[in-house]
């Protein structure tokens, strides 16, 4: 629990801040999830209900309550990249992970998830891992960046 | 077309989150030069120049401002907020501002600070622009550094700062109110109105909300004037817009054009046309909760009385260009399911809404739709405009309505049970 108490101590233990702290925390975690145990310390520390931390972990879209790949690869299935041809980046995704959209591999390296816009629609399809941006995506070049992940690996 | 640069003057030629550099290319001589004058004519210089808001509601940020500068600060001082949730899909032009000149949108807020005697500033900035977020913390780290923020700024005893929290992946937190709950901690759910948050917003303390780009324009309609600021566009639509050009067009972008610019002329001059020497089929305009419509209103100009005559809305500023390979009824499929997803769940016009209107998208395009369906999509879209508590539901059915009106012969072929375009699978299966 030590990193948790860094976080909650970087936040004042400000309640206020519980989007923020678990943000931080998710981030931590190595598998892009918040574990049950460091979101119940969380609301112990905070002094709030776990109904209410619940609520708002449950309510915003980019915290999950269960372990996720190290790198979350999020295809943008919205307007624009639609008809910028996403439905074949998501296809040879699944193809080139062997795995759909909420599943992990094997190997714990990738979860792939269908997200909405991420404001990259200059360089639709665009795909998300964790930080970065990838976009104007061709086979080739789908393939090289999930290569330089693997290699990273 | 005139060529005048208010917002992107910077772009691409400072580092962004430098004040030595922003300081030399003009930056700051917005705010030297507010601090020099009464609140009430600061003020007067944004009603001039016919600034609306660029967060898509298009309200008069002049009166706006004048609203809440009336509210007196009894209870406390008023926060400045900065909505940089940028969820619209097709919406990337606050992504730009934030990441080429930030500090333009601090400025922006430190004048409105100074206005308001706010000590306490607020950038709500969406959790996927994570990296700009870094940007934003150190542009305003520079800047307090520099004495543009922090204590008695300027030696003017103003005291403000600006803090940057992030969202966490809910479109409905660009709402104003549900903003507000979120930057308190909790569930993104929109309040109900009155009150309004210029009265009570932030923890129920008056707060003074505006989109990134709308804080942006604040600098320069000081430093030029408010009438010089109107001169730039229409007769009722002062300065530039920043809009986003995105899908089938040769040079996807943002491009700053003035107010009384055609959309033909953004698509066909700066963007160069469509894609691969296809054809233009439609264009959504404002985002996923605009208007769709054929080529025949490409000489609407960009400015808020035009486009409201033809049954238009700016929105956000985004201009999506679809080509005649794709199909309206599996793009309108696309749309509907972006705010089935997002909708908060709050009312059941919206929650139900839109869930319904997807299933019978789904029905229409594995063929198995029926005349009929075209009725119910028409009468839910009604209901959800009408009696859906927040402008998520009130505006999501505005694409069905005008896909509906432009494009019906393809709804009904679809009803027949086939797909001109040929992406549709109708299969007859569900997929
Ligand atoms: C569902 C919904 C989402 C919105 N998203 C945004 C947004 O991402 N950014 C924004 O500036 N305004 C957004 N708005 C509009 C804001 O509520 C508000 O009108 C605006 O931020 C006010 O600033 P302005 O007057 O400078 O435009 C949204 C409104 C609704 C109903
Ligand atoms: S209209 Fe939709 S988003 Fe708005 S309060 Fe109702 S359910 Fe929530
Ligand atoms: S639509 Fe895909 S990033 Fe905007």
């Amino acid at each position: 629990m030590e990193k948790v108490d860094e976080v909650l101590e970087k936040f004042r233990y400000a309640k206020e801040d519980l989007i923020q702290i678990l943000l931080e925390l998710q981030m931590l975690s190595g598998k892009n999830y918040l574990p049950q145990e460091w979101v119940e310390y969380v609301a112990k520390a905070l002094d709030m209900p776990m109904n209410k931390v619940y609520g708002v972990m449950t309510f915003y879209g980019m915290f999950s309550t269960k372990p996720r790949g190290k790198n979350l690869i999020e295809v943008c299935k919205s307007g624009p990249c639609h008809v910028s041809g996403s439905q074949g980046i998501e296809l040879m995704l699944e193809k080139e992970l062997a795995i759909k959209p909420g599943e992990t591999t094997d190997d714990g390296l990738f979860t792939l998830e269908r997200s909405n816009c991420f404001g990259a629609c200059d360089i639709a399809p665009a795909i998300k891992i964790g930080e970065k941006v990838y976009g104007n995506l061709t086979p080739d070049s789908l393939r090289a960046v999930i290569k330089s992940y693997r290699e990273e690996a | 077309m005139g060529n005048t640069k208010i917002l992107s003057s910077r772009f691409g030629k400072i580092k962004p989150d430098s004040v030595e550099e922003f300081v030399a290319a003009g930056g700051y001589e917005g705010l030297k030069k507010a601090i020099t004058m009464k609140p009430e004519e600061i003020i007067q210089e944004i009603k001039n120049a016919y600034l609306f808001g660029r967060g898509g509601a298009a309200y008069p940020t002049g009166v706006k401002w004048e609203q809440a500068y009336a509210i007196p600060l009894e209870k406390g001082p008023k926060y400045m907020i900065c909505n940089a949730d940028e969820g619209e899909p097709g919406t990337f032009k606050d992504r730009h501002i934030m990441a080429e000149d930030p500090l333009m949108l601090i400025e922006g807020m430190t004048i409105g600070a100074f206005i308001f005697g706010a000590k306490e500033g607020y950038i709500y900035c969406r959790g996927e622009y994570s990296g700009i977020q870094k940007i934003l913390k150190s542009a305003i780290k520079n800047a307090t550094e520099a004495g543009y923020l922090g204590e008695n700024i300027m030696g003017t005893g103003l005291n403000f700062n600006i803090k940057v929290v992030s969202g966490a992946g809910a479109y409905v937190c660009g709402e104003n109110t549900a903003l507000v709950e979120s930057i308190e901690g909790k569930t993104g759910r929109p309040r109900r109105k009155p009150p309004y948050i210029k009265n009570a917003g932030l923890n129920m303390m008056p707060t003074v909300l505006n989109n990134v780009e709308t804080y942006a324009c604040i600098p320069w309609i000081v430093k030029e004037g408010g009438e010089t600021f109107l001169s730039v566009g229409t007769e009722f639509s002062g300065g530039t817009k920043l809009m986003c050009l995105s899908g089938n067009v040769v040079q996807r972008g943002v491009y700053e054009v003035p107010f009384g610019t055609t959309l033909r002329e953004l698509i066909y001059g700066l963007g160069g046309g469509i894609a691969g020497g296809k054809t233009l089929k439609f264009v959504h305009l404002g985002g996923s909760s605009g208007a769709c419509f054929p080529e025949e209103l490409l000489d609407t100009k960009i400015c808020y009385n035009d486009l409201r005559k033809n049954g238009l809305s700016l929105g956000s500023g985004a201009v999506l260009v679809v080509d005649d390979t794709h199909c309206v009824v599996d793009y309108l499929k696309t749309v509907m399911e972006f705010f089935e997803d997002e909708s908060c769940g709050k009312c059941t016009p919206c929650r139900e809404g839109n869930r319904r209107m997807v299933e019978i998208l789904e029905k229409l395009t594995s063929g198995r739709g029926a005349k009929e369906d075209l009725e119910r999509l028409q009468r839910l879209a009604r209901t959800m405009r009408n009696t859906s508590f927040c402008g998520l539901g009130q505006s999501a059915p505005v694409p069905v309505t005008t896909l509906l009106k432009h494009f019906a012969a393809e709804f009904e072929a679809h009803v027949q049970g086939r797909c001109p375009s040929g992406k549709c699978s109708m299969s007859g299966v569900r997929r």
